[in-house]
């Protein structure tokens, strides 16, 4: 089975549009995975029917029973992360500060205190419009655990794959060069890297590509919006030649990139031929690369 | 001798888990008694963070003289194995039990460097 | 005053409009510029002034006293996050997985775990005429960046007067180091552009900013591409549009090089003025 994973480092370079435009060119082949669980978007350019949902848990947080709390706040002394306060002679936790430590439910002598499991977001399996299965998610305001949260969308969709029978399986990693983005690596074979023509944005790609190295997973680089900064984007390509990682595809600067996104559609299916020929090209490179023949 | 396995089943013929901290479950074989002993390890899945730490630590509890796994531990995980002695062998992650197994005995899975 | 300039996703511009807004405001006001994107601080491509201090940021982990332990395990089992481990001879301790919380060094009956302070990044401060630019930066293979958001928080309010404006540029997303930056506040700008994706990505932003209840208004960037489902969204909801920069090639261009666009374009350099304007208003 092979896991292509799209990444950029820096946000707003394309990432997402480039591996909804591979989902869709790789049509029923493929299992979609959105592993940009904290601003997740590829579903605005999939439909997904969020068919089955499921909760997410992850570490706890501190509830007070109020029938015991005697407000000796004893929890509060000890709590370093002020998220005890005193209201009508109780205490209350913040569950928004609360780190879910437990330390206050093991000093408190009333044993009023619990832990309990917290919902960390939601995730959910799709039918798509591809006629193909996608797992996304929902991270919930304020978790933190965005890194185990697209564990578990990769692992859905691993399980997809196998049950269907299916050799493919696309993913919009995560941004940045966190834990969620080592968590979209992990078992990767191949990795796409969508990047763009400013400093920032190839001060992140050499981070990113870092990384990457260290998982010794194949990479191709993708760069977006290329005319934009011409001097840059031959530094980009220095770079990439340098570290050996093959140029899949420039693309230039086109106001329809963003008026496909508007009308719910991939880059793929814009109407300019140029765009959509490139990303296509992109695609065809993508696929030799890996050495798979897809059948649409 | 105790080998360890970490695997998505019960039995030999169960497919290995390639992962070692969320592994589901860990196999303990002794090849004296031809004993095999099985560990849910499932829980394991409701750690935010730490599951790594967390399944060494229950591995060190057994004190197993060899583990047979898929991917081999993250960083945290190696450390405190490396501190047990115990020897670990990846590249299974893919087989079932049974064929893990086999595969040690024939040499051909890699050993970790802690 | 304290402005978080924040987005739900990244790319939008937060970085172009901390940056230009705050130089723009130096012209004749105190300001302090804070990146608190402290994964991947890039203000300082932007900025360039005299180094004044680096300062190391510190948190507290627990450290095992082999003499004094006894072994019992309890510390192991204490431990939410997995961060301490007992093998058979000895405690290891992970602090990538400590939460700083003290629980197992306070309830150490041997008192065999001490905090000591551990390094996670660095606080660097420059300035540049009025503008003072403090930026935080985690160190690699930190794995938390709340604690060391808090610390620039602190150092800010060190060193910033009442009468100086301080902008804090926030991380993307709606995870836990947002609601950290958000949270220090007075008052938050989220950054967003007119489409699919901005208009879902903002929706998060202001779910996230209305739970921590801090009063917001949003600027609409490359507000000439796209179509107007932000600005109705802004309307329905009651949400003050501060500003509109138009979609410009001239501004893209200046930042990919590493420039500020904020009086030489003149689209950049009249929204910025609205701003500049509507944080006087609201001082």
């Amino acid at each position: 089975m092979k896991e292509i994973v799209v990444i950029s480092g820096k946000g707003g370079t394309g990432k997402t549009s480039v591996a909804a435009s591979f989902a869709l060119l790789a049509g029923k082949s493929a299992i979609v995975a959105d592993c940009d669980v904290d601003a997740a978007d590829m579903h605005l350019l999939l439909s997904p029917d969020r068919a089955e949902r499921h909760k997410f848990l992850s570490g706890t947080v501190a509830v007070v029973d109020n029938g015991s709390c005697t407000g000796c706040m004893e929890c509060q002394a000890i709590c370093r992360f002020d998220a005890v306060t005193e209201k009508g002679g109780f205490a209350i936790i913040d569950p928004v500060k609360c780190e879910g430590c437990g330390y206050c439910s093991r000093v408190c002598p009333e044993n009023a205190i619990s832990n309990i499991p917290d919902l960390a977001g939601k995730w959910y399996i799709s039918s798509i419009r591809t006629g193909s299965t996608m797992v996304h998610a929902k991270l919930g305001i304020g978790a933190d655990n965005s890194g185990k949260l697209v564990a578990r969308v990769k692992n859905e969709a691993r399980k997809i794959a196998e049950e269907q029978g299916k050799e493919l399986i696309i993913v919009d990693g995560s941004p940045g060069i966190g834990c969620p983005v080592i968590s979209s690596l992990s078992g990767a074979s191949y990795v796409v890297l969508v990047t763009e023509p400013s400093l920032s944005a190839l001060h992140d790609l050499i981070r990113v590509v870092e990384l990457t190295r260290n998982f010794s997973i194949p990479m191709g680089a993708v760069i977006n919006k290329y005319d934009i900064n011409r001097e840059i984007t031959a530094q980009i390509e220095v770079f990439l030649r340098e570290a050996n990682i093959p140029l899949l595809s420039r693309m230039e600067w086109n106001e329809e990139f963003v008026h496909s996104i508007v009308a719910g559609r991939t880059i793929a299916e814009s109407e300019n031929t140029t765009l959509s020929g490139v990303i296509r090209e992109c695609w065809e490179n993508v696929l030799q690369q890996n050495d798979i023949t897809v059948k649409v | 001798m105790n080998i360890l396995f970490t695997a998505k089943g019960k039995e030999w013929d169960s497919p290995m888990d390639p992962r070692f901290g969320r592994a589901m479950y860990l196999l303990v074989y002794n090849t004296v008694s031809d004993k095999m002993d099985v560990i849910d390890n499932s829980a394991v899945d409701e750690e935010a963070h730490g599951a790594g730490t967390k399944t060494s630590s229950v591995v060190a509890g057994i004190a197993p003289d060899i583990i047979i796994t898929g991917n081999g531990p993250g960083g945290n995980a190696a450390s405190v194995l490396a501190a047990t002695g115990v020897k670990l062998y990846t590249g299974a992650g893919e087989m079932k039990v049974e064929e893990a197994y086999n595969a040690w005995k024939n040499n051909l899975l890699e050993e970790f460097k802690f | 005053m304290k402005i978080a300039i924040a987005s739900g996703k990244g790319g939008t511009g937060k970085t172009t409009i901390s940056t230009n807004l705050a130089l723009s405001m130096a012209s004749d006001h105190r300001v302090l510029l804070a990146d608190m994107d402290v994964e991947e601080p890039d203000s300082a491509l932007f900025i360039k002034g005299n180094h004044l201090e680096e300062r190391i940021v510190t948190r507290d982990i627990p450290v095992w006293d082999s003499d004094r332990c006894t072994l019992c395990g309890e510390c192991q089992e204490i431990c939410n996050f997995n961060a301490v481990v007992r093998i058979a001879s000895q405690i290891m301790i992970f602090p990538n997985l400590c939460h700083s919380c003290y629980a197992c060094s306070e309830l150490c009956r041997d008192e065999a775990l001490p905090m000591k302070p551990s390094r996670i990044g660095v606080i660097t401060r420059s300035e540049q005429g009025n503008l003072t630019f403090v930026e935080g930066r985690i160190d690699i293979g930190q794995e938390q960046a709340v604690p060391l958001i808090k610390s620039v928080g602190e150092y800010i309010e060190s060193i910033a007067d009442k009468d100086t404006v301080v902008i804090m540029d926030s991380p993307p997303g709606s995870s836990c180091p947002v609601m950290e930056v958000v949270g220090q506040s007075d008052f938050v700008i989220l950054v967003t552009e007119p489409t699919p994706f901005g208009l879902n990505d903002l929706q998060i932003a202001v779910e996230t900013v209305r739970k921590l209840g801090k009063p917001f208004g949003v600027i609409i960037n490359r507000s000439t591409l796209g179509n107007s489902a932000v600005a109705d969204y802004c309307r329905a909801e009651r949400i003050r549009v501060i500003a509109s920069i138009p979609n410009s090639l001239n501004i893209a261009r200046i930042y990919s090089a590493g420039g500020l666009s904020c009086g030489m374009d003149p689209d950049m350099s009249r929204e910025i003025g609205k701003v500049k304007a509507f944080i006087k208003l609201i001082s």
